[in-house]
Order: C-alpha cells, then structure tokens, then sequence
C-alpha cells in the first residue's frame, strides 16, 4: 500500500488576528507551501476544512475558502471537520490519484458569537433548540452521567484544566494559557452544573494548513517525514436520548485507527496523545475509550500523574483544547502538535521522552457525536 | 503593498444576520404536537427491534426500517441525568437559572430533553438536594396549548 507523509505545517497562534477571514486562511496556508518550497499550482489537489453559516457568518464557505486556501484551478473538496478533511486528504493519496494535498482548516472566532449561541443550533429545532440544549448543556448531562456511574470526582475533573491550562504556558500557539489550583477550577463559575467556567474550552482563532504527500514525493518535503499509519472515525445517533452518552462511538473509531496501524496495545505502544477536550472532563472519558486504562479508571489515571507533560504518558502537552479552541480547527491542530512531538520540535513543551507513535483525536456534535482518532509515526 | 503595516487597529465591521426558515415537521412530528394539545404523548415503535421512540420517528435509525406503529407513551418517568443551566448567552431561550433535564419516559428506550422546575430554583444547593438521577418526574401541561414542546410545560419532581 502507498505511504502518506505529513510533510509541512503551520498553525497560526490564539491571539487575536486583525486579519481578514480570507487573509488569515492565506497567510497559514502560504506559510506552508513556503517550507515545502512548492508553490500554489503545484499542489494536487486542497482538501479545506470550515463551517457554513455560524462558525463564519458566511454561506456557503466552500465558495469562500478556495482563494485563501491556493485552490484556483486545482481539485479541491471541503469538510465540516478538519480531522475529516485530513483523512478524506490521506484517502486521496492513498487512491494514487495525488501524491500531494494542501489541508487546511479556518475559523476566525473572535469574529463569532459565544459558543454556545452557535452549539445551540446544532440542536434541532422542534425539540432541543427550543430548551436551550447546546454543546455545553449536553456535556453538562454526559459528566453528571459520568460522575455518578463511576465515581470520579468534580476534583479529579477539575484536574485536568490545571493540568492543561498550565501546559499551555509553554505553548506560543495557545490561546488560553494560565497556572491554575484545583480549587481556582471549582470556585469559578457554575456555567452548567457540573460544569465550571474553567472547564469549558474558550472561543478561539485558528488556521492550520498541512502538506501531506505520498512515501515517494515526501523527501522532496521534509527529511523528517510523519507516517500517518492509521486512522478511523465513527458516528453515534443525533438524539442525545437514543445514546448511551458513556459509551459512544469512540471505541470504535480508535479500533478502526489501531487495526490499520497494528496497534495491539494502545497505552504501550503509543508513546503520547493529544485529545479533543472541549470540556475538561472529557479528557478522561476520552482516555478510557482509546484503552489507555480501564472504563471509570479516568479519575485514576489523572490522579497518577503520568499524564502530565514530563511523565511517562503525555497527555494534551499543547494544553488541548481547553487552551485553544478554534472550532473546525482543533483536530487539526491535535494532529500538527503530535507531529511536533514526533520531530522532536515541539519547542518548550517538547516532551522529554522519545516519542516514536503519537495518537490524535478529534471531535464534534454534542457529547462527543462524531469521533476522529489518527496514529502518527516517526 | 497589501503587507504594510496600518497605523491603526484595522476596523471591525459589525453583522447582524437574521434570516427567515420554515421547517417541516413532516407527518409524525405533526401528529406528535397535535396530541400534546390533546394531552397524549404519542410515540412511535420499531417492528423488528420493538424500540419505542419519542420523539417518534417515521424510521428507526438501527434497524434502518419504517417505524409502523404508534403506541401512547406515560407521562411519568425517571431522570436519566441533567444540569443546572445558569448560562446567558445570545439566542437563549430560556432565562437562566434552569434545570435541563434528560427523562426517560415510562414505555419509551430513548431519552427525551426537557426541562424541570415548579419549585424555587434561585438556590443551587437547594436544587442538588431535591433534583436527582434516578429520580422520578411527571409532565405538568401548559394550559396554553400551541402544539410545539412547551405543551409540555416542564416536569415536575415526584416526591420519594
């Protein structure tokens, strides 16, 4: 079977752009194709990843996008999802019909309304819109679930917003970054008990562009080439009451992933993960789901430690999505951020490990609808 | 040159965008609204895996078949889990504090969201005693019937 590198890749940083949407989209995605040295008409083919309507207040944004993105006269296709649009991109090489895609993902939050605003109209509009069900009140339901089937504790929750907010002070690229106590996590606002203000992701900006080429056509790239050698994604139901809102689609989607790549035992054959946390306690559900330790056993690990950033198994040392929440982008920048681990150039949060195989992992729709899971190696 | 720095902070244009829909509810949820203004809950069930659905689907998303028969839901059930909303936002529709809720009726294999009030819910601590998983909640109808969700009007806790 064909190989699929990722070669290049820039991310733009939290804070926010004066850019324009369609200068910002330029800018990442140039960048890129700059340290390929390729240049726009000799990409084969642009795979984007953005929102219609909500995320840009623009429709329909795969009219938009192509400019920013370097696409004029090339073939070119979009996703809501950027972790989507990379794998549909590595499906593309694999087919032997490109040895080159250009992803790339774009959202400008600080041009949007809260969050929540937006989450609101993923509900439908007879039954949940009407009562004010949104991504946030959906989490809201899935960590009291979570709580009280398994006993893991709002402290233990809480941790992993001090872990993360506190990783990101060594990001350049985060948009939230802050030291933070157990206590300052469950003192902030109740925004949706059980959930605090400090455990819901913020409202970010974010263009992240990836080169991904063929095993032949990387080296004319990169001399550290990433291996994508795996990936797997999985839909659950729409209605939140049709789920079982602990066990979704995400065993499923990481099985897919660590068939393809060959992975027997995930917790000791991946070296580091970077998981889609929008809501702080969602990291450990998560973790428990892509078998990095048994089902309820997510508070434990936390309280072990080892998923801190200079431990045994680093977990989201970027600081995930609770430090940097650019909506249709964050799978994206999971993925980048393992592969800067892999490079071993990930700068201040470098791990101090080797790290050979990294798992990433993204998300949408309520409660972990959707599920995206990609394994990375050196 | 387009990269020259600007003296001043570039401009913000503020947008508001405000656009008319119309949804259909097509044939089942209409006869679902036109029942809540009758005061039935009506939901619909799966001939090959008996799942009872509400709100009732015209198929079942699992078995991928016509959901044929309708069946008269209670209007009791259990919480299977919920939240203490005090977030105000854009575009929200209910003034916060309020407790939305996930109910599983009586007869039904899914989950319906809604919301449950009808006591003080100004103090939270309050609210976490009184309002539990597990616990049991009845419909209380809107007397005002417009034949959307808020013909239900909310649930109401069923005391131990």
């Amino acid at each position: 079977m064909r190989k699929v590198a990722i070669t290049r890749f820039a991310q733009s940083a939290g804070v926010e752009s004066g850019d324009n949407l369609m200068d910002f989209t330029y800018r990442i995605s140039k960048e890129v194709l700059d340290k390929a040295g390729l240049k726009r008409n000799e990409v084969g083919c642009v795979m984007i990843a953005s929102s219609d309507i909500f995320h840009s207040g623009l429709s329909c944004a795969n009219a938009v996008d192509w400019d920013g993105s370097g696409a004029f006269m090339i073939e070119g296709t979009r996703a809501e999802d950027s972790m989507f649009a990379l794998i549909y991109a590595a499906m593309r090489i694999l087919s032997g019909h490109f040895d080159t895609v250009l992803v790339t993902s774009i959202i400008k939050g600080s041009e949007n309304p809260d969050n929540d605003t937006l989450t609101g109209f993923f509900a439908d509009p007879f039954y949940m819109r009407p009562l004010g069900i949104n991504e946030t009140t959906a989490a809201a339901f899935q960590m009291r679930e979570y709580m009280q089937r398994f006993g893991v504790s709002e402290e233990q929750c809480a941790k992993v917003a001090v872990k993360n907010l506190g990783n990101a002070l060594f990001n350049p690229y985060a948009h939230m970054k802050k030291r933070v106590t157990v206590d300052d996590v469950l003192n902030s606002e109740t925004v949706s008990d059980p959930l605090k203000a400090l455990e819901c992701a913020p409202k970010s900006e974010g263009v992240a562009s990836v080169l991904l080429a063929s095993g032949d056509a990387a080296e004319r790239f990169t001399d550290k080439p990433v291996w994508i050698k795996g990936f797997g994604t999985s839909m659950d139901h729409f209605n939140l009451g049709d789920r079982d809102l602990l066990n979704g689609q995400l065993t499923v989607a990481a099985e897919r992933a660590y068939r393809m790549a060959g992975i027997r035992q995930p917790r000791k054959e991946i070296d580091l993960a970077e998981i889609c946390e929008p809501y702080a306690f969602q990291e450990l559900l998560w973790c428990e789901k892509l078998g990095f330790c048994p089902d309820g056993e997510g508070g434990k690990l936390i309280d072990s430690g080892e998923t801190q950033m200079y431990r045994a198994f680093p977990v989201n040392p970027s600081g995930g999505v609770l430090a940097m929440n650019p909506y249709v982008s964050r799978g994206l920048y999971r993925v980048i951020e393992a592969a800067m681990q892999i490079r071993g150039r990930a700068g201040e949060h470098q791990v101090d490990k080797k790290v050979r195989t990294a798992l990433a992992h993204g998300t949408h729709g309520f409660a972990g609808q959707c599920h995206s899971v990609v394994i990375l190696e050196g | 040159m387009a990269d020259e720095k600007p003296k001043e902070k570039p401009r913000e244009m503020k947008a508001q965008v405000t656009v008319p829909y119309e949804m259909a509810m097509g044939r089942n949820w209409h006869r679902f609204f036109e029942n809540l203004k009758e005061e039935r809950i009506m939901g619909t069930k799966c001939g090959k895996c008996s799942r009872v659905f509400i709100p009732p689907r015209s198929f079942c998303p699992r078995c991928f078949e016509d959901n044929e028969e309708w069946v008269e839901i209670g209007q009791e059930g259990t919480i299977e889990t919920w939240c203490y909303s005090n977030l105000m936002f854009y575009g929200q529709t209910l003034k916060p504090p309020f407790i939305a809720v996930q109910v599983h009726l009586d007869g039904t294999d899914v989950g319906l969201q809604h919301r449950i009030a009808g006591f003080d819910l100004s103090d939270f601590e309050k609210v976490r005693e009184l309002v539990k998983s597990g616990g049991r909640v009845r419909v209380v109808w809107n007397k005002e019937k417009k034949g959307n969700i808020f013909d239900i009007d909310y649930f109401e806790l069923i005391p131990e």
